[in-house]
């Protein structure tokens, strides 16, 4: 399991045990492959909160503070790290007060059911919009699933392999263009050829070993 | 500082073209830019440019909010707030600008759009004008214009199949463009299987559809300045990505090198011009103020200034020194803000259970489009609207964060969102709208009157909407987009929603347009048709800020080959009898 060797920069235990529960019913492991906890998504968040994005490092973020119409976008004066850290506290505290126990102890239904209020802002947070939280987790569980596994998410390459992408491409795509022939190849990424997993061409293309047609498709 | 002949303010599209064609003609150029300096072999080498997160999510090569940014509002009556984080648009800030991370679209506007208002007055009457519509004529005709955008081709290395050869059409190319007067200089890409499934459908309704012209090389080829470019593998993450193989044509890789070897040639980052100054007159620029990297105040003094930045640097620059009159909304006098305008767009989306495609492989320039639906060619009388857009099916690299299109009706994630991503991703074709925009009387920009930069200095504010004549356009769009999802005979289909209101959160061009614009009448332009100030002769203002309204075709091969034009006027004309020119 991935997760046990990772350690956190960021995140508290309880944070972690929150996304874990979170990320999972969110993207789940299934017959389809490992879902989003299995590809340490919380380690990609993890990450992504330590970072300058995490304190909105690239954001304009002078006063005044106004709540703004939907199309002026993005007005919170939280950053990420406050959006993660402050909305796990209170959506636990609210889990406690109706359910008498944390979010990741409550049963997969329920939880299910709980982050469908949260994404349509139905639960009242006392610091927060439970929306605003909703659409954060879903944006960074997309991405940690399927950014490259450098983040720490998408580990295994399991959201590429989900969908046949094969990552870093190969220097021979050109002349598959025009091709209706499938390509299928064995996903590379950024973090393969740095770690020497993963072979480039003399352009530094990844060679790409092609995986066989699927019998009977 | 020093005097220079030139100081061309910003490194992009516009300020690397006019530093090189300034500085052949023997000018002492100075190119303030207020990113940092870029080597592409060492920045965006392999495989690390192939990161979907860290270029389309998290860019350090797009504009840093947190020291400038816009305010906007839909209209006057709202509080503008402050743009805090990228959506709509990534403008960008580095050496090689906005250009260095387009996806490569190079397309020709039509002869109709440098005319539109005499064009559309003559075969509809006045009255077919929105009331509140303010576009203009740009003060150039296709003759003036058709031999630069020959040249920026010829930078750019720009391929594609000539569609009208001096007058003649021909057939595999875009019938409806303006008479080129020569082929490109590269051939067109190859057509996908997903482009063929467009090509068929469209041909069977009876449009002309042909390999979209663009800047990702489909050969290796020298340029214009001598310089290489490699043939494009076709591994996709252009837009918003730099190429690290040279293969698409921006300023770090078709003209900044050939500049770094001109002895009379300086290039100073890090350097922010926060004002242009003038003589006691105000008719004479001396120069520009800026702030240099450890922070100090800097005058550069020049007999010639180039405004050469982003539309909205141009003139939120212009609005902080004072030149030109402002725009008011209320009275519709003043120029500078004016007929600020976008882009609008659209997407249909067909799934086929039945067939699968590799999707990964293509670039920001690789589609099949028609443009029967575009400019004038189809009679608008009935339709009631100005303006028109190009269809096309791109092939842009489906990069696995962002371009996954799901059928409607999929849940947002779980385990259906899941099934829908695996079974979906190869199965789509694409169908995209590429649509005009018109300018209008309560759409522009000035400058915010809270919301201050880094530097203290107040930031520009946009006032902008859809507006009522390109929802119908949209609209009528989307129908035939519709007839063609239906004659590829999908699965399923859906189309995207129009948007009652403009929205700076979801991406959606990069093609921000107006504020100082080109034309004939100093009360209705900012400058002239030679890019020239009105009010101020040695102060030349190119770029997308120039365009009076924004035509369908993406803007930055006409912004290309107005810094083409631009320069060859400033060189030819300017230079030897400075002054105003007729």
């Amino acid at each position: 399991m991935p997760n046990s060797l990772h350690a956190y920069r960021f995140l508290t235990e309880p944070e972690v045990r929150f996304l874990d529960a979170a990320v999972a019913r969110l993207i789940p492991s299934d017959e389809l492959g490992p879902g989003a906890k299995e590809a340490g998504v919380t380690v990609y968040i993890d990450g992504q909160l330590a970072s300058v994005w995490g304190v909105h490092g690239r954001n304009y973020r002078q006063g005044p503070w106004l709540d703004g119409t939907p199309q002026q976008g993005f007005q919170s004066r939280m950053t990420p790290q406050e959006i993660y850290r402050v909305g796990i506290q209170e959506i636990n505290a609210h889990c406690r007060a109706k359910y008498e126990r944390p979010f990741d102890q409550l049963q997969p239904e329920r939880q299910d059911e709980l982050l469908k209020t949260l994404e349509k802002g139905e639960v009242e947070l006392p610091s927060l919009s439970s929306k605003l939280f909703f659409d954060l987790l879903w944006r960074n569980t997309e991405e940690g699933f399927f950014a490259d596994p450098l983040y720490g998410g998408n580990q295994d390459k399991v959201g590429w392999r989900l969908i046949g992408f094969p990552g870093v491409p190969s220097g021979t795509y050109k002349d598959h263009l025009d091709k209706p022939e499938l390509y299928r190849a064995e996903p590379v990424s950024i973090l393969d050829i740095q770690t020497g997993k993963a072979q480039v061409d003399a352009q530094g293309f990844a060679k790409h070993v092609m995986l066989k047609p699927e019998g009977g498709k | 500082m020093k005097p220079v002949d030139a100081v061309v303010v910003g490194s992009g599209v516009v300020g690397s073209i006019m530093s090189m064609e300034l500085a052949n003609a023997g000018l002492k150029v100075l190119c303030l830019e207020r990113g940092r300096m870029i080597d592409p072999q060492t920045d965006f080498a392999k495989p690390y440019v192939h990161d979907e997160l860290k270029y389309d999510r998290h860019s350090d090569i797009f504009q840093d909010l947190s020291r400038e940014t816009i305010t906007f509002r839909n209209k006057t009556s709202e509080t503008a707030l402050p743009m805090r984080e990228l959506g709509s648009f990534k403008p960008g800030e580095m050496v090689g600008g906005t250009a260095a991370h387009w996806g490569g679209n190079a397309r020709r506007f039509l002869p109709h759009d440098f005319e539109i208002r005499s064009k559309v007055i003559e075969r509809y009457g006045a009255g077919f004008i929105p009331e509140d519509c303010t576009i203009q004529d740009w003060g150039v005709n296709w003759d003036d214009v058709e031999p630069y955008y020959d040249m920026f081709e010829h930078i750019y290395g720009v391929h594609g199949k000539a569609g009208n050869l001096n007058g003649e059409i021909q057939p595999g190319g875009n019938p409806h463009e303006g008479p080129r007067s020569r082929e490109y200089p590269n051939p067109p890409t190859k057509r996908t299987p997903q482009g063929e499934v467009f090509a068929q459908a469209t041909a069977e309704l009876g449009y002309a559809p042909f390999q979209g012209p663009g800047a990702g090389m489909t050969q290796d080829y020298q340029n214009l300045y001598k310089l290489m470019l490699l043939e494009c593998h076709r591994g996709g993450f252009c837009s918003s990505h730099v190429c690290a193989q040279g293969a698409k044509a921006n300023p770090l890789s078709a003209v900044l090198p050939a500049l770094y070897k001109q002895q009379n040639f300086e290039l100073r980052p890090l350097c922010n011009v926060i004002k242009v100054n003038t003589d006691s007159t105000g008719k004479q620029a001396t120069g520009v103020t800026y702030i240099d990297a450890r922070g100090r105040m800097v005058e550069q003094p020049a007999n010639i200034v180039v405004l050469a930045t982003y539309c909205f640097n141009n003139t939120r620059l212009l609005l902080l020194s004072g030149i030109g009159r402002p725009y008011d909304p209320q009275t519709g006098r003043g120029v500078v803000g004016r007929n600020y305008s976008y882009q609008t767009g659209g997407r249909v989306f067909a799934f086929f259970d039945d067939r699968e495609f590799n999707p990964f492989i293509g670039g920001g320039m690789v589609n099949t489009s028609i443009d029967d639906l575009n400019g004038d060619v189809i009679d608008r009388s009935k339709l009631g609207f100005v303006g028109g857009a190009y269809i096309s099916s791109p092939n842009s690299g489906a990069s696995p964060i962002k371009s996954k299109p799901l059928p409607h009706g999929t849940p947002r994630w779980g385990s259906e969102w899941k099934k829908a991503v695996a079974h979906n991703y190869r199965r789509v074709v694409g169908i995209h709208i590429h649509g005009s925009c018109m300018s209008y009387k309560q759409h522009y920009l000035d400058l915010d009157p809270t919301y201050k930069d880094a530097n203290g200095l107040p930031l520009l504010r946009m006032t902008f909407d859809w507006h009522e004549n390109e929802r119908k356009m949209l609209a009528w769009m989307y129908e035939r987009c519709i007839d063609i999802a239906k004659a590829m005979k999908p699965s399923r289909y859906h189309a995207h929603a129009i948007p009652t209101k403009y929205s700076i959160v979801p991406y959606q061009s990069t093609h921000n347009c107006g504020g100082a614009v080109m034309g004939t009448d100093p009360s209705t332009s900012v400058v002239n048709k030679y890019l020239q100030s009105w009010d101020v002769p040695n102060l030349f203002v190119v770029g997308g800020s120039a365009f009076p309204q924004n035509a369908a075709q993406g803007p930055t091969e006409t912004i290309g080959m107005l810094a083409c034009w631009a320069a060859d006027n400033i060189k030819e004309t300017y230079v030897k009898r400075p002054g105003p020119m007729m």
